[in-house]
């Protein structure tokens, strides 16, 4: 029966490192649960991810953990030390296995001995080298779509011509379908071409199949051949647009009984052949006009969509392909929810859940926001219901950008046929104005691709929305109420479309008894009864399936959607705040809707509400549940946004008063409150006009800094330099009015951000963690590289922080956590924000001081005493350096420059003896590769050339080889260094700046911008641009430029300790 | 909030609900009420309520034969999607159906989608629910429902869809497995032998309400298939092998044919049972059946093989079950469901007789066990 399995003792899990599109919290959780599998099994786990705000490097999951780049040079030195009899390449997303792949190559497995646990690395091959995969899916007569794997520009059009355009173009390994995309002629081919080639050495060419159903299974075999289709989802997008820019559903909706399980009885036989053993995802191609279809690919590891679906059917995927990596049997395990149940079973749904992607594409400048074959959202929200109606409006709520649902905000096409064919990140708002506008289904459907049953159902709320508006509050009838609710409307979209307000609409309806009931999630439609408390609100119900019987219950409020400015270092918080809850014994619950975190694993907490962390859910939870109060400060800006309406709600807030939070969220309040402390802030006005603004920065004097109120990421941000820019930008963000007013305030050239993380319990300062930016202000916190303990701070200044920290806590009577930024010059510093909740860099401080700040501030919010911590961080005899992830690559088209708005997607920190050492480390941890020899410097004006000079020589010494654009080699001649001369790009000349960047003969760029709000399509845009698409590591800060110059000359690659947490003694 | 004024306001919605043009309701033995929008025929139906875990196929679902005399809940929420399917035919068989006809006494449904879209589609499934005069409700939550049938086990329902002029017609529960001691499995066989012409080798196939794609499943084997009722002396057929198939109700009604599968086992004719025809080859061979709490119903029931690591994913339509503990001497548990541990299939050690519990030719549903018909023709070649 029964094999007896082979005891693995150590085992390493490899991370995927920062949070970056196509590759986001999905893997934390992933990795989480495969810690918690192997740690039941008594294995001692070895962890590699520089993610240092994840959950899964948090000290009570693996025995070790290393903040190291995920890398094969790393991984390796890794391996040698810890002589592990296992690995784990599934769990990390394309990154871990590429690395895996990659040491396979070099024979260290062998070397070492470690055994790839799970799926072999030749089965992961076989699915990533496209020719390889085709091989062995024409071995089993399983249909793929025509193609060629060509190894050069001129065979991929040879192979164009032969399938006839359009074609599509895929690259091998690929993350997120990087570079692919589909060319309808040759000009368009030749281009994505020699992109791709940049990143690899195939691709591959194939028939388009644009317009057919994307259907895709998750997929779970063990080693005694068992295998199970644990979910199937069907993306409402048709293929052409990657499913990771989809909108998707599951179960599947609109495919036939004799469709799906042919599609399942292909991937099963396809997943035999290939001998994966763990999970793996499948993607069909289905022709929506016959049973046709394609296999498109397999990912043999854990993915974005295994994570959706374990969300989505409350399977744990993770849990269970580690369990079988180990050699265990399906049958041999249990249904995590029911606990009687086998965990050999598929999963059947009472309820429908969609996924919506969450894109920030506004951030970005010059962006193509076009959505295609590459991934560019950079997260997604869940929304489960009992009708597509209901889970539609819901998940666009989740999204939170602003719309109250699929209609009730205005949004307006200029072109609208055109946005339903290439559409863009307001798709389902162009199909809706579509229907509105009296296109008819069909022709939305042959514009758009998307299956007419879900544009019947779009329509469906377009026909209540236009029954609401024509009645006022008192005129709604029940029924009408009743549909509106069943189909997704919220009392607030409701209320506008009637004339009333939110709790007008919420107190009819609850007099008239329609009210959402409480479902369980229980992977078995009610067959067997469940035993966990995964749960979700619908309104096409009668009962709950609870009975509210608990006390002492405390809900702590997720962070939502994954997207620029918020992401796993929220959902770190969360988890934290609801172990140590557990830890002070109450009973924990959990709002959140972001399928990508732990946060939303069930196991976490004991009642997991997938819900909107809107004021209605949360209060519909809340009258059910009746708990002693919610924490509104882990899940960051959403949650913080709803204080003073939850507390004019009756919603018991913990922690600090939302009256304070509002204080400090309302600028002008803030800024009264610094007055009257006499602290002082950089000069500031809120206008509402262009004349007033113009006036004011007169006043002050340029630079100013521009932004709108209520702020997380600095979305809108800009900085005007002068006048002219001024008028520009204003212009530009043309609703500045009374409803819209605009804050100018007075830039500080060359001031030095600092940032302050700290908890307060009634006001009083328990514990605090001060960091220091390594570029000046301009460049947003977010996007800043940040180091703790401060390096190069005056000890006054610090002293100065820290009493003005005191203030505000004392003056805010602060019980939680709160983060203050500064701005320091000349040992003067001014408080630039402050925000009464836990900030992206909360897991970074506590993790670097190994002094929980999470726990801590749970425990004070809860009224526990807590010692207050005396302890000083300048005594810390290491450093901890946190450096921001971008993902310009995907972003097409985006320039690639730091500014006052946010655009990194996520972050990495990486410990070292001192500073130099923790920044290379943190640097190679996103990506970055230590130059070689051949540097393209642009650096920009006269004043950062001379401020870099210095930087120049040293460089010089460590014999680099120069290519310079014009200006700047006539400077570095002047100073007696030899550059070649590169022409611009506009000039046409050979040497050309392209071709250098093109061929790759150049190994770091480093381009300081004249002035980094320019817009302009320039040369200094397009090296920008050539850079990141060719993917050569590009600086484009010169305070960034200088501590890397100095760090490289200090430090050379072979000086990277490589040493786990643990190293590091406090 | 106060429950008792909640129920009141409820019932407020009731009443509207009720005066709308199309609202029915079911009723339940115990006296639970479920208010929903109608959407297949007008017609007052009584039967065995009971839930269907799978998330797709329904039209194969409502044909299949073995439902006759139940009222059957879907628990996934979203039906009629894409409509049904066009009526084509493969070896004079309809395909993507079960049967003729639908089979069902009554549908019940969260969410019955009216559009729908699919490009094998002849019309929708309201029109089709009432072309074969069947009712269906819609609105109804499926899930308070299923939790009722789970915890107090399958039992009798009603569905009112208007106040008949014979209001005593409405408050009769009928059982379909009683009523008149009742076998359901007649309303559901061939009256007469059908042959199907294909290759060589034969097989006898006892209907006793056969599905569409068990048929087919021998017919794209090459297998001429001698269909005949269930109550059929089939010994006086010269074939290779006996299929006993699916069928409605409680299996120990069929005596006629357990007599006959007795006879034909000690004439040493290889015999496949398949759901009910499994029922019945262990009935024959002297284990006792029983009826299960609320049955298994769906595309989802691992079953493991015995002596083995192997489970399956099957499609299943069972209320009842064999006691493998009543077994006898020579006969082996085959399969057993690893969620609750039921019996699903039983095989002889020597003798070329063996029944599957669940479905090994799916339709809707996984076909993971499509090697039973191949090992069936393996023993009649």
């Amino acid at each position: 029966m029964i094999r007896k399995r082979k005891k693995f003792k150590k085992v390493l899990i490899l991370g995927s490192g920062a949070i970056k599109i196509g590759e986001a919290g999905e893997f934390d959780y992933c990795g989480s649960q495969a810690i918690k599998a192997l740690k039941e099994e008594k294995i001692q786990v070895i962890l590699v991810n520089p993610n240092i705000a994840t959950v899964q490097t948090s000290e009570d999951m693996a025995d070790k953990v290393y903040l190291l780049p995920v890398n094969d040079y790393f991984v390796e030195k890794i391996i040698e030390k810890e002589r592990p009899d296992g690995i784990l390449l599934g769990f990390g997303g394309q990154t871990a296995l590429n690395v895996g792949i990659e040491l396979f190559k070099k024979g260290i497995f062998q070397k070492y001995e470690v055994n790839v646990l799970g799926t072999s690395v030749e089965a992961i091959r076989d699915t990533e080298d496209r020719k390889l995969f085709s091989k062995r899916l024409q071995e089993i007569n399983l249909e793929i779509p025509k193609s060629n794997a060509v190894t050069s520009v001129k065979e991929a059009l040879d192979t164009a011509k032969e399938l006839g355009y359009p074609v599509m173009c895929r690259i091998a390994y690929a993350l997120g379908g990087l570079g692919s995309g589909i060319a309808y002629n040759s000009s368009q081919l030749k281009s994505i071409a020699e992109k791709a080639f940049a990143y690899t050495e195939q691709i591959l060419i194939e028939e388009c199949l644009s317009g057919w159903k994307e259907i895709e299974y998750e997929i779970v075999r063990d080693s005694y051949d068992n295998c199970i289709a644990v979910c199937s989802m069907e993306n409402v997008d048709p293929m052409g647009i990657h499913t990771g820019e989809s909108i998707v559903v599951a179960p599947v909706q609109t495919i036939s009984a004799s469709e799906n399980f042919k599609l399942r009885s292909y991937a099963i036989k396809l997943i035999r052949h290939l001998g994966i053993v763990g999970e793996c995802n499948i993607q069909f191609a289905l022709d929506p006009n016959s049973e046709d279809y394609r296999v498109i690919e397999v990912n043999a590891r854990l993915s974005r969509s295994s994570a959706l679906a374990s969300k989505a059917t409350g399977y744990p995927l993770a849990f269970i392909a580690a369990k079988l990596a180990l050699g265990y049997g399906l049958i041999e395990l249990k249904n995590i929810i029911t606990r009687t149940t086998s965990a050999c079973f598929e999963p059947a749904l009472d309820y429908i859940v969609l996924k919506y992607p969450r894109w920030d594409l506004e951030k970005f400048k010059k962006v193509n926001t076009n959505i295609g074959s590459e991934m560019k959202s950079v997260g997604e929200v869940m929304a489960i219901g009992r009708s597509f109606e209901e889970v539609l409006q819901k998940a666009i709520r989740m999204l939170d950008i602003g719309m109250y649902g699929l209609v009730g905000n205005k949004v307006e096409f200029e072109d609208l046929e055109k946005e339903l064919k290439s559409p863009t990140d307001k798709k389902m708002f162009a199909i809706a104005r579509a229907i509105e506008g009296g296109y008819s289904l069909a022709e939305i459907y042959r514009l758009s691709g998307v299956n007419p049953w879900f544009l019947h159902k779009i329509k469906n709320i377009i026909t209540t929305k236009e029954k609401l508006e024509q009645l006022s509050c008192s005129e709604l009838s029940p029924s009408l109420l009743q549909e509106a609710k069943k189909q997704g409307f919220s009392d607030n979209q409701i209320a506008l479309l009637t004339g009333s307000d939110e709790l007008t609409i919420r107190r009819k309806r609850k007099e008239l008894g329609i009210i959402p009931y409480v479902k369980q999630i229980d992977t078995l439609a009610a067959e067997y009864p469940a035993k966990t408390n995964y749960l979700y609100l619908t309104y096409h119900g009668q009962e709950d399936d609870l009975t509210f019987q608990e006390k002492n219950q405390v809900i702590v409020l997720g962070g939502g959607p994954y997207r620029v400015g918020s992401s796993v270092e929220f959902d770190w918080c969360c988890v934290n705040a609801v172990k140590t809850l557990k830890k002070l014994n109450y009973s924990t619950i959990m709002i959140n809707y972001n399928p990508e975190t732990v946060s939303t694993d069930y196991d976490i907490c004991d009642k997991l509400y997938f819900e909107e962390l809107t004021l209605e859910r949360i209060l519909d939870i809340y009258e059910k549940e009746r708990p002693l109060g919610i924490i509104i400060s882990m899940g960051g800006q959403i949650p913080n946004n709803l204080a003073l309406r939850f507390s004019q709600a009756n919603i018991k807030v913990l922690g600090t008063d939302p009256l304070n939070i509002d204080t400090a969220e309302d600028r002008h309040k803030f800024s009264s409150l610094l007055d009257k402390l006499q602290i002082d802030q950089p000069a500031w006005e809120e206008l509402t006009s262009i004349e007033e603004a113009e006036k004011f920065a007169e006043q002050v004097g340029y630079p100013v800094l521009i932004r709108p109120s209520y702020i997380l990421s600095g979305a809108a941000m800009s900085i005007a330099l002068n006048k002219r820019e001024l008028t520009k930008y204003l212009k530009k963000a043309s609703n500045v009015s009374k409803d819209y007013p605009v804050v100018v305030s007075k830039f500080i050239v060359n001031g030095k951000e600092i940032e302050v993380d700290a908890v307060a319990k009634n006001g009083k300062l328990i514990c605090y963690a001060i960091s220091e930016h390594i570029e000046n202000a301009g460049v947003h916190s977010g996007d800043a590289t940040i180091v703790l303990p401060p390096q190069r701070t005056y000890l006054e200044t610090l002293r100065k922080i820290k009493i003005v920290t005191r203030k505000i806590a004392q003056s805010l009577q602060i019980s939680g956590p709160f983060n203050i930024q500064f701005i320091a010059k000349d040992n003067k510093i001014k408080v630039i924000e402050c925000n009464l909740r836990s900030s992206r860099s909360f897991p970074f401080v506590s993790k670097v001081v190994k002094l929980n700040f999470i726990d801590l501030a749970t425990r004070i919010i809860m009224g526990e005493e807590v010692p207050e911590n005396n302890y000083s961080f300048f005594d810390l005899n290491f450093v901890g350096v946190k450096a921001p992830q971008f993902s310009f690559s995907r972003l097409k088209g985006s320039d690639p420059v730091l500014g006052v708005e946010m655009v990194s997607t996520g972050e990495v920190a990486c410990l070292g003896d001192d500073f130099n050492e923790a920044f290379l480390k943190s640097l190679i941890s996103v990506g970055f590769r230590l130059p070689k020899k051949n540097i393209l410097l642009s650096t920009g004006p006269l004043e950062s050339k001379v401020e870099f000079l210095e930087s120049t020589r040293i460089l010089k010494q460590m014999n680099y080889k120069f290519y310079a654009t014009r200006g700047t080699a006539n400077f570095m001649k002047e100073n007696g260094i030899e550059a070649e001369v590169l022409y611009w790009p506009s000039e046409e000349r050979e040497p050309n700046v392209i071709t250098y960047l093109v061929n790759r003969k150049i190994d770091l760029v480093i381009n300081i911008p004249k002035n980094t709000e320019t817009v302009e399509l320039d040369n200094d845009y397009i090296i920008r641009r050539k850079a990141v698409d060719f993917n050569i590591p590009l600086i484009t800060n010169i305070t960034f430029a200088k501590r890397f110059v100095e760090a490289l000359s200090e430090v050379k690659l072979e000086d990277l300790k490589v040493e786990s947490w643990d190293y590091y003694k406090v | 909030m106060d429950k008792e004024m909640d129920k009141a306001i409820y019932k407020k919605i009731d009443k509207e609900i009720d005066k709308e043009v199309g609202s029915a309701k079911l009723l339940l033995e115990d006296g639970s009420v479920f208010f929903g929008k109608l959407f297949g025929a007008r017609k007052i139906v009584s039967g065995e309520v009971i839930f269907n875990t799978g998330m797709i196929g329904y039209p194969e679902s409502l044909t299949d034969p073995s439902y006759q005399g139940q009222i059957v809940v879907f628990t996934y929420p979203l039906i009629g999607n894409y409509g049904v399917p066009f009526p084509v035919r493969e070896n004079n068989l309809l395909k993507y159906f079960e049967s003729e006809k639908i089979q069902v006494k009554a549908l019940v449904v969260t969410e019955y989608s009216e559009n729908y879209y699919h490009w094998n589609t002849e019309q929708s499934l309201s029109e089709w629910l009432k072309e074969n005069q069947i009712p269906a409700l819609s609105g109804i939550d499926t899930r308070k429902l299923t939790k009722i049938l789970r915890e107090k086990g399958s039992m009798l329902g009603k569905i009112i869809t208007h106040i008949p002029n014979d209001e005593k017609k409405i408050t009769e529960f009928q059982d379909p497995n009683n009523t008149n001691n009742n076998n359901l499995v007649p309303e559901v066989s061939v009256k007469e032998p059908i042959v199907y012409e294909k290759g060589k080798k034969r097989i006898i196939l006892v209907d006793c309400g056969v599905k569409n794609s068990i048929l087919q499943a021998f017919l794209r084997r090459d297998i001429t298939v001698i269909r005949v009722p269930w109550d059929y002396d089939f010994l006086s057929e010269k074939a290779d092998g006996i299929l006993i198939s699916n069928g409605p109700g409680d299996p120990r009604k069929c005596e006629l044919t357990i007599n006959n599968i007795r006879r034909a086992m000690a004439k040493n004719i290889p015999i496949l049972g398949i759901c009910l025809g499994c029922q019945l080859l262990g009935l024959a061979a002297g284990a006792e059946t029983y009826k299960l709490k609320y049955g298994h119903r769906g595309q989802n029931q691992p079953c493991l093989e015995v002596g083995t690591n192997r489970c399956y994913i099957t499609t299943q339509n069972h209320g009842y079950s064999i006691d493998s503990n009543t077994l006898k001497e020579d006969w082996r548990e085959w399969f057993f469901n690893v969620n609750d541990q039921t019996n699903e299939g039983i095989i002889h050690i020597s003798r070329p007789f063996f029944g599957a519990q669940f479905h090994p030719e799916a339709s809707p549903g996984p076909d993971d066990t499509e090697f039973i018909f191949n090992m069936f023709l393996r023993v009649i070649s």
